[in-house]
């Protein structure tokens, strides 16, 4: 597993080369001008970036989700699952790594390989971080209206983390 | 939409730390996070542009459009708005690929690549295509294969079997992008009659 995560990308990089070189491209140009699309694509998303680093980095400075769990603990007593889960998954639509942070926390508190560690495992694995995305496509390419798309990837989000506790239910519960 | 989540991480962050104390914490935070945000670019900026450096040759010897052909089964279903020779979906099929293998960085710059592609023959600039939105669900969703990030911090953290949640992450993530194909393809097809 690790071999292969290690091998893919040397590998893909070696075979698009190979492939140009074989198909008379001239590659170092190349290569050049779409750096160089590459460097205004940044400039482009570059205040995107920012204002949604600023606006989630803020939001969990403020421990605003921290505060409003104390209402749904009992609930999460009943159900038998330990409320330290509840941020991550509220989160994980808005921040990859504040959900990724709280899952290393839970993986020091409980083991990688508690139900909870597991749970988080797969929460994290199971989306990725809708708003950003988001945010950064449609802010790349200054589209303002984004119609439906925000509902269905929140849905979308919604179905994955339920499905995510379910699943880890019915394989390790 | 992004506009009103966006305000409101802004208005409950500020209101609630005002009611809870927090005031240095906030105004710490106002003052340093563009910093963190600039700093987030300052990541990505060498990895985008080596990709569209790199994927700019893979487009440029036909090898993008082979990885879209292989791909065009399922892209056609997905995105039939689009010509079958359509530039963008070679950069979805690369974007897709990546993503599937856990190379969430290297995903990134192809998308951003092929949202420009569908772009271009947008005939409102400022609004979001059916493509583009099919897309997004398709990326939001996350359809990760190998989870590389989890399984380092599992193996981080000393966890007998490190991949053991390879198989329930495939799961939840495959519910979530259907779930989230369906609701948009529903959505679609409910406009067009």
């Amino acid at each position: 597993m690790n071999l292969l995560s290690k091998i893919v990308i040397p590998l893909f990089v070696l075979f698009i080369i190979f492939y140009g070189v074989k198909k008379r491209v001239n590659v170092y140009d190349s290569f050049l001008e779409g750096a160089k699309e590459g460097l205004i694509m940044v400039f482009h998303i570059t205040p995107t970036v920012l204002a949604m680093v600023f606006a989630v980095n803020i939001f969990l400075d403020s421990h605003f989700i921290d505060g409003m769990l104390g209402f749904l603990k009992p609930l999460f007593d009943f159900a038998n699952v330990p409320i330290d889960i509840l941020p991550m998954a509220l989160l994980r639509p808005i921040s990859g790594t504040a959900s990724l942070a709280i899952m290393n926390d839970i993986f020091t508190h409980f083991g990688p390989d508690s139900y909870i560690g597991r749970l988080a495992s797969t929460l994290q694995g199971c989306t990725d971080t809708t708003i950003y995305v988001l945010a950064l496509y449609f802010g790349s390419i200054k589209v303002t209206k984004t119609r439906y798309s925000l509902p269905v990837g929140l849905f979308a989000d919604l179905m994955g983390i339920i499905a995510a506790f379910v699943i880890t239910f019915i394989f390790f519960g | 939409m992004v506009n009103v989540i966006w305000a409101g991480l802004i208005f409950i962050a500020i209101i609630y730390s005002f009611l809870t104390g927090e005031i240095d914490t906030i105004n710490n935070g106002i003052l340093t996070h563009a910093t963190s945000g600039i700093n987030l670019i300052m990541e990505m900026m060498p990895l985008i542009v080596l990709w569209t450096g790199i994927m700019k040759i893979a487009e440029k010897s036909g090898l993008l459009h082979v990885f879209a052909r292989m791909l065009n089964p399922i892209l056609r279903r997905l995105f039939p708005s689009l010509p079958k020779n359509h530039k963008a979906l070679g950069y979805i099929a690369s974007n897709i690929g990546a993503n599937m293998l856990g190379l969430g960085s290297a995903a990134t710059p192809f998308g951003l690549k092929a949202m420009e592609e569908l772009q271009k023959d947008n005939p409102k600039k400022d609004t979001a295509t059916e493509a583009m939105i099919t897309f997004l669900v398709l990326n939001t969703g996350g359809v990760t294969l190998i989870p590389t990030t989890v399984i380092a911090l599992r193996i981080m953290h000393g966890s007998v079997n490190p991949t053991e949640i390879i198989i329930t992450s495939i799961l939840a993530t495959s519910v979530s992008s259907i779930s989230g194909l369906l609701l948009d393809y529903f959505i679609r097809r409910r406009k067009r009659y």
